[in-house]
């Protein structure tokens, strides 16, 4: 598509800094939200590599529940649950945004979609924490 | 002595300089004065030569549209008294090129404001003795709110994709499409879906979110553009799984 081509007075344009999400929060925000998905990438990895060393028997379990100890990556993996649970807020939260139901000709309220993705997680979390939890 | 407030406004004589720089207005300051009314002061009063676009005063007509301390704004709809004691600095709307003071270029929304195909389109005209399009108010409530958009523009200052890749189809516009995507009487969605389902259409939008923020007409284009990105994602399987649904 042509950008600006039909009439080419003098004009001042502005640069757009890399930094232009510094200084507002809702760019930061925006941006933070998209980093996020590094560390969902980082948590998946990471479920593989623990799938990984079971399929290689207990040893290699073992060694892998070792390294995991370690404190830095400890703190790693504690910033990346703060950083997926930022992620899952912030796109539950959106979610009615994009889904523009209607019931008898009214649209459903905000609330009514986003409540049900955060039950979801809630449900699937808790049944995931009595899988793992359970002697 | 009255109280008053400075204006820092930005100017930029093309014929004169080549940057845009700040000259500072003291202007008087009244509680139900916005700042277009102190804008139409420095013009009428202490500078001639300040450029600017307005005209209905009201928040309809979409033209007054200005960055007011960094966040786009009508400048018709921006009470000083928000900025008290100052100063309050009016820059032209933001990621368009300027033409001379708070003057901005627009010509590249309106020529993708066009490409969209922003009216009723119809496979063929009903003869008029059948008489008008009938929509029941549920049918007009689907779309209400999409076509409330002014083309003020405040949309794409705020949106940084736009800042950054120009060839962004942009807020307002995709809002307006899918307006008329949503409008019964309408049969153009096939038509527009090239267009809207292309990388500088819907996917460009990254869902920053800030375009419905600023909308001084509660438009939300964000929420009709990730819509659309549901509708397209359906269209695209569905010519997948069934190629010959699509009529050319």
């Amino acid at each position: 598509m042509g950008v600006y081509t039909e009439y080419h007075p003098k004009w001042y344009r502005r640069h757009v800094s890399t930094w232009w999400w510094m200084g507002k929060w809702n760019y930061l925000k925006f941006i933070v939200r998209e980093l996020t998905s590094l560390a969902v990438a980082w948590t998946v990895l990471l479920m593989l590599m623990l799938l990984n060393s079971l399929r290689e028997g207990e040893g290699s379990y073992r060694d892998f529940l070792e390294v995991m100890r370690s404190p830095g990556l400890i703190a790693l993996n504690l910033l990346a649950l703060l950083l997926t649970l930022f992620h899952s807020i912030t796109w539950f939260n959106l979610a009615p945004k994009a889904l523009a139901v209607r019931v008898g000709g009214r649209r459903v309220p905000a609330l009514m979609i986003a409540l049900p993705h955060f039950l979801a997680w809630i449900v699937v979390s808790a049944v995931m924490a009595w899988l793992i939890l359970r002697r | 002595m009255a109280e008053t407030i400075t204006l820092e406004v930005a100017r930029y004589r093309p014929e004169e300089e080549e940057e845009p720089s700040f000259q500072q207005y003291e202007v008087p300051f009244s509680k139900d004065w916005v700042v277009l009314d102190a804008l139409n002061y420095i013009k009428d009063r202490i500078d001639g030569s300040l450029s600017y676009r307005w005209s209905c005063r009201m928040g309809v007509c979409g033209s007054c549209g200005m960055m007011v301390n960094g966040e786009p704004k009508l400048t018709c709809a921006t009470f000083l008294s928000d900025y008290r004691p100052g100063p309050v600095r009016v820059e032209p709307l933001r990621f368009f090129p300027v033409v001379r003071d708070l003057v901005v270029e627009i010509s590249d929304f309106m020529t993708k404001l066009r490409s969209v195909k922003p009216w009723l389109v119809r496979d063929a005209e009903k003869p008029l003795n059948e008489g008008e399009y009938l929509q029941t108010p549920e049918q007009l409530d689907e779309y209400k709110q999409f076509s409330m958009c002014i083309n003020c523009l405040l949309c794409y200052a705020a949106c940084p994709v736009y800042g950054l890749d120009q060839h962004f189809v942009g807020p307002a516009a995709l809002a307006l499409a899918q307006r008329y995507n949503m409008d019964s009487r309408d049969q153009g969605a096939e038509r527009r879906l090239d267009l809207l389902s292309q990388h500088e259409g819907i996917w460009g939008c990254t869902f920053v979110g800030e375009c419905s923020k600023v909308c001084p007409k509660k438009v939300d284009p964000a929420g009709a553009i990730q819509q659309y990105k549901i509708t397209a994602t359906l269209e695209w399987y569905k010519s997948m799984l069934m190629p010959w649904s699509r009529k050319d």
